[in-house]
């Protein structure tokens, strides 16, 4: 195909993707317009039925727990795949003495943590664990959920790594341990579905009592339950990911 | 039938930001700076998400596109970058 004939094939194919795509705008239902049923239902029943006033939580861990069971282990899977992939990469390296040489001319020039960087980051480590810590409980009351918690959770041990205390972030999260808490978060959730089966209700039916008060932390029985558990899953996967990679960079630069 | 709101101006003003964040990102050429980039662009994106009502996914995003991201992109390119550079 010559550039010419190339030129006019692009123009063609732009022309009729322009076309396409203002039809589509044309189509479109107007700004803040909803015409599904489910969603008006879903914020008519929720609080009544599950007695959580997070919806959005109801909606993730109960109406829709399914679904989220599904997520959690993509991100097991996701987890376990990457330590896998990595785990074998540094046994090859460790066995290469090639590759020792070519990693100690990388990793000349690592400048110690400054005190700016240290201090904001050590101090912060505390109120991140602790509202990683809320976020993960109170799915059933606040617009937050296991996964936000999780994450949050994670980034606290991602600030003690920031403070240059990468010693004390390995001791604080060994994989091991990693590991055994993001089994018992992906496990601990596909069991609460399962408990149901045996009680012969539907997978992941909410059987816990539900608390008197909609709203109330202790209220809305499985969705807190399994909140909890996301948290836990979640924040073990993004600890173990960032871990894995902080060893790959850390192992050159050691050797140096 | 829900009257259709209209977009207000703190909408329309997150939403150009996010485009011009998005802009930026693409042509950003340094592989650091871009990362750095991105980061400002997620949490331009947890704004976005925030100023149309939906908290739980700030939060995500926030957490997500602003500081896990990052730092699994910068530490792959501390893992892959030559000597010399």
């Amino acid at each position: 195909m010559t550039p010419g004939q190339r030129r006019w094939f692009f123009l063609i194919a732009a022309a009729g993707l322009v076309a396409c795509y203002l039809w589509a705008f044309a189509g479109l239902p107007g700004f803040g317009d909803y015409p599904g049923p489910y969603g008006q239902e879903v914020l008519r029943q929720a609080v009544r039925q599950t007695h959580a006033t997070g919806v959005v939580s109801a909606v993730n861990f109960e109406y829709r727990g399914f679904d989220t069971v599904g997520e959690e282990f993509i991100l097991f899977a996701a987890a376990a795949g990457m330590s896998v992939v990595l785990r074998r990469l540094r046994q090859e390296r460790e066995s290469e003495p090639a590759g020792e040489a070519a990693n100690q001319a990388g990793g000349a020039a690592t400048p110690a943590t400054s005190s700016a960087m240290r201090v904001p980051a050590l101090l912060m480590v505390g109120p991140t664990a602790l509202i990683g810590w809320w976020l993960a409980s109170h799915a059933q009351t606040d617009p937050s959920g296991g996964f936000q918690g999780g994450v949050i959770l994670a980034s606290a041990f991602i600030l003690i790594y920031l403070s240059g205390e990468f010693l004390a972030f390995r001791r604080l999260s060994p994989v091991a341990l990693l590991d055994a808490v993001e089994a018992v978060g992906a496990a601990g959730f596909a069991a609460i579905g399962l408990a149901a089966l045996v009680m012969n209700l539907p997978y992941l039916d909410n059987y816990l009592p539900l608390g008197q008060f909609p709203g109330a932390v202790s209220s809305s029985g499985t969705i807190a339950l399994i909140s909890f558990f996301v948290g836990l899953e979640v924040a073990a996967a993004f600890v173990l990911i960032v871990g894995e990679f902080l060893s790959q960079t850390l192992l050159r630069r050691r050797s140096a | 039938m829900i009257p259709v709101a209209v977009m207000d101006t703190l909408q329309i003003v997150v939403l150009v930001a996010v485009a011009a964040g998005a802009t930026v990102v693409v042509r950003t050429r340094s592989r650091v700076r871009q990362v750095l980039a991105l980061s400002v662009y997620g949490m331009l994106l947890a704004i976005l998400f925030f100023v149309f009502q939906a908290p739980d996914v700030t939060l995500s995003e926030l957490t997500v596109g602003a500081v896990a991201l990052p730092v699994v992109l910068l530490l792959a390119i501390a893992k892959v970058r030559k000597p010399e550079q």
